[in-house]
Order: structure tokens, then sequence, then C-alpha cells
């Protein structure tokens, strides 16, 4: 475990340490999010040839898709291959690692203490460009960014567990000289032999970011408590989730919902005329398409102990809904009952899969 | 005027027994002519582990005011250790249905074993006296889910 500190920018840095993993065939390829203007549109690169890393902005504040769904597409990989992603992506990764959606074997992992990122909605208005300067300066001094994600402004686990290969952003002072890259893993220092820069023998030390986790922790709170107010029930849900259009974009770009064939999407969820009929019969009047409530409620049941508050749900919610404040509120109230941590440890079994012989005897009337 | 007298609530009660000890108790607790409250509607189930959390909601949506689901105790599973599955699970319903205020009081999940049908019916009885008690529940059969 040690430590590089170059005299460059975070992001020019890592372009460097790219373009030396590629040059000296440490990696195959690179997938890494991609500046395709300088306005803020971006995708994520998959890349062999050099000359494309130029266009690689490794810390870019956009989640254009959750990389942790891409990753299942390219892995098992056959060649190493080198990934750029924000802790929540590694996170939520991990999770589907768990549910055997891939693989982090062959894969060397890079993430940095995250400032968050910015809405979709801004990144394809194409004004992140222009909020970047002050994103940049709100990282040095520990401030949350007023314009990014709601959920990103609460999170806690903006430090990476389990990279390969930590940049360290966060707290960090001359962001435009500096660039400290921590290795974490064996393979990260024999990857990255050569390089380059001061070496020395330094671990990541929580406290150089300990100021914004204290903000972070209390916007929780108070993101929590607002989403959700008062004590809830039946109305405070419907007031939430009535304006849903049911059209399951929430689902489709979660890292956490894998499921190929959605039990919401399937036969089972396929009712006809005379069902609706015998529905009519009882409740007099009913919300079609159906479900709604089924469907969110179901969801939160299904995963919201593994949801890594990464914020997209929310973000592609075409009725506003803030899906990712409320599924991340109660997934910490789920995974705390397990005492589980979301991506914490590839070895930690998914809470629902395994169990203890005595355990919730405050749940169960024995 | 004469002051209607308020009608009764009779609370609906769905329990899901797992066949090979509490559906037995049941039968036990009836062939004995226990007195048993009849808000109880039963539905047979393989193993507690057989109850998801949809099965669960549904019923809760489409108007029952309470939920019962009772398995064999700890370590007498006859598939072994389904009903440590389905506790599990139980948590998570009970977690999930409290973080979103919905009355997660209204869902019991308990143990009875074949021989034990005094507590099949002192279970039940309780129960149904607790629901009542609570009033129908906000759910039930509301036509905006
Ligand atoms: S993205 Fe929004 S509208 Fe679509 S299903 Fe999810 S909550 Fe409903
Ligand atoms: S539920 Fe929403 S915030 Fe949580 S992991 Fe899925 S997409 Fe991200
Ligand atoms: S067989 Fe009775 S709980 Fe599993």
């Amino acid at each position: 475990m040690s430590r590089i500190t170059l005299e460059s920018k975070p992001s020019d840095g890592v372009r460097e340490l790219l373009r030396h993993l590629l040059d000296k065939g440490k990696v195959s390829a690179v997938l890494a999010p991609r500046r395709l203007d300088d306005e803020g549109s971006l995708d994520l690169g998959f890349i062999t040839d050099r000359s494309e890393l130029d266009s690689i902005d490794p810390f870019a504040p956009v989640m254009i898709a959750n990389t942790a769904q891409v990753l299942s597409m390219i892995t098992p990989s056959s060649s190493k291959i080198a990934v750029v992603l924000k802790p929540c992506e590694l996170r939520g990764f991990v999770e589907r690692v768990k549910r055997e959606q891939g693989t982090l074997d062959n894969i060397l992992t890079i993430s940095c203490t995250c400032g968050g990122v910015f809405p979709l909605q801004k990144a394809v208005d194409g004004i992140t460009g222009g909020m970047t300067a002050n994103y940049y300066s709100d990282l040095s001094s520990e401030k949350i960014h007023a314009e990014i994600r709601e959920t990103c402004k609460a999170c806690e686990h903006f430090i990476p567990i389990n990279s390969d290969v930590t940049v360290s952003l966060v707290g960090e002072k001359d962001l435009d000289e500096n660039c400290q890259i921590y290795l974490n893993s064996k393979s990260a220092s024999e990857l990255l032999e050569g390089l380059g820069g001061e070496i020395d023998k330094k671990e990541y030390d929580p406290a150089i970011s300990a100021g914004l986790m204290k903000k972070r922790l209390a916007e929780k709170e108070r993101l929590f408590n607002s989403v959700f107010p008062g004590k809830g029930g039946i109305d405070a849900v419907i007031e939430i989730f009535g304006k849903c259009v049911g059209c399951h974009g929430c689902s489709r770009v979660c890292p956490i919902c894998y499921c190929v064939s959605c039990d919401f999407e399937s036969m089972n969820f396929d009712s006809d005329i005379a069902y609706y009929e015998k529905e009519l019969s009882q409740k007099g009047a009913l919300r079609l398409p159906p479900d709604t409530m089924l469907f969110h409620i179901g969801r939160m049941i299904h995963m919201s102990f593994s949801c890594v508050g990464c914020g997209l749900c929310s973000d592609v919610c075409p009725a506003d809904i803030p899906v990712a404040s409320v599924f991340k509120r109660t997934g910490d109230k789920t995974a705390s009952i397990f005492d589980y941590i979301p991506g914490r440890d590839l070895e930690e079994a998914i809470p629902v899969m395994v169990f203890k012989e005595e355990e919730f005897s405050r749940f169960v009337d024995e | 005027m004469d002051k209607k007298v308020k009608k009764e609530f009779d609370p609906k009660i769905v329990g899901f027994l797992c066949n090979w000890c509490t559906y037995a108790a049941a039968d036990l607790a009836g062939s004995s002519k226990m007195e048993i409250s009849p808000a109880l509607s039963v539905v047979r189930v393989m193993c507690s582990s057989r109850v998801d959390h949809n099965l669960v909601l549904t019923t809760f949506f489409n108007g029952a005011d309470g939920i019962l689901i009772a398995g064999c105790h700890p370590g007498d599973c006859h598939y072994g250790e389904g009903n440590y599955y389905a506790r599990r699970r139980y948590a998570l319903l009970k977690k999930v249905t409290e973080s979103l205020g919905l009355e997660s009081e209204r869902l019991q999940l308990t143990w009875i074993s074949a021989s034990e049908g005094n507590r099949y019916a002192e279970v039940v009885n309780s129960f149904t006296e607790k629901i009542a008690k609570l009033g129908p529940s906000p759910i039930n059969c509301r036509s905006d889910l």
C-alpha cells in the first residue's frame, strides 16, 4: 500500500496513468467517462486506442449510466481492463458480483474521493461545462456543491471502498498541480510500477476529508427527514408515488435491479378484464395502469438493503419523483437490521440469502 | 332521536399457515372443539418460506386488516431451513412497512407446532383482538394504489 504524488492536475495524472497502462501492455482496454464536446455531453468510453485517451475526463461530475451495469456487459474479460468509476458505482458492481452478474477478476478499479455528480438534466442541457470550475474549488474546501444530486449531497460513502487505486480529491489543496494516487492493492502496485512521480508508503487518511463527511452526514439526516415528513402512512406514500407513470425507468437504470425478467413486468402482473371487473366489484374504482404502490413498495423490499444511493432513479424519473431519496432512506433502515453496507465486502452475503439460528426475536412473536 | 349503535368492526385476517405444523395445529384445535376466532381465513402453504412479500402486500391491498404467518419452530422446518429464511424476509417486510409508516403491527410471524392446538387458538384469538382494537386497515381496498 503506497502513494504516488504527481505534480499535475488529477485528471491529467489519471490520463497519464491510463496511458502508462495501455502503452506498457499492462491493460488491454480502458473504460472511463469520455467528453464528447465542451458542453457536458459524455459517454462511457471503452477504449483500446491510446489517442482516444485525450478525451477521457476521469472525474467528470456526471453519471451518464451506472458503470456497474456496463461492467456486467463486459465481464468476465479474458484480459485486464482498467475502469474509472465513482465509489457508488464500484459498490453497485460489488453488489452485482454477489448476484453473479459479473466479476472483478481482471478488472483494475480506479476511483476517487467523490464530490458528487450533477443531475443528468444539467449535463444534457450542456451547463455542467460552466459549473465545473466552482465544483473543483468546492472539492478543495470540502463544501457540498449546491447543484449536485440530492442523494450525492447526502452520501457518506464518498471514499471508495475496495478500489485498487484511489485518487484523492476531496480536501486536497492546489488541485491544479497536485495529484495524489493511493495504491490499495498488490495488483495496483505491480501494474503502476514505473509510472514515475514521488512514491511513499502512505495509506489514505480519512482525516483529509473529515470536514466533508460531517457535512454529508448532517445533510443525510436533513434529507431523510424532509423527503418523508412526519409519521408517513399510506397517504404520504401515495403523495410521493402517486405521480408515477409506470414506465419502470427507475428500475431499468438501477445497478441493483439486475433481474432480466422483472416480476413486475412478467405474466404474474398481466391481468385481463375479468380480473379488473372482480377488483371493481370490490373497490368501486381502480387506478390504471395498476400496481403502482405494489411496484414501489415491493421493489423496496426486494432491493433497498443493497441501494447504493447513486441517484440515477431520481434522475430518469419523468414525473420528478425523488425515488432515490426515498429508497435510500428506507434502504438505510433495512440494511442496518442486517448490519449490512452495500458493496462493503464481496464476501459479505446478501442478507436474504443467509440467516443465523438466533436472531430477530424482537420481530417474531415466539 | 335514537342513537345509532355503532356497528361492530369485524376484522378480516388472513393466515398463511405452514402445512406441516400450524395447519395441523389448526386442525387439532378445531377437532378439540376449542373456541377460535372466525375472523381468520386460512391459506395453506407448504412452508412459511413460501410467503413472499408481494403475496403479503397484495393481501393487504385487497382487504386484509391483519396477516398472520405461522410455521414450524426454528429447527423443525420440514425443509430444514425454510423458516429461518422466512424470518429474515419477514424482518425486511416489517422494516420497510415501518419505515413508510404503514402500520407494520398488522403483520405477525409466529411458530406453532402440530401439537400446539391450544397455542394456535390463543395466538389467533389474541391477534384478532389486537386487530379489532386497531380498527380497519387504512390501505384496505383503497382505489388509488
Ligand atoms: S421512473 Fe418515475 S414514473 Fe417511471 S416507474 Fe419509476 S417512479 Fe414511476
Ligand atoms: S434504487 Fe436508485 S439510488 Fe438506489 S441503487 Fe438503484 S438507481 Fe441507485
Ligand atoms: S415446513 Fe413448516 S415452516 Fe418450513
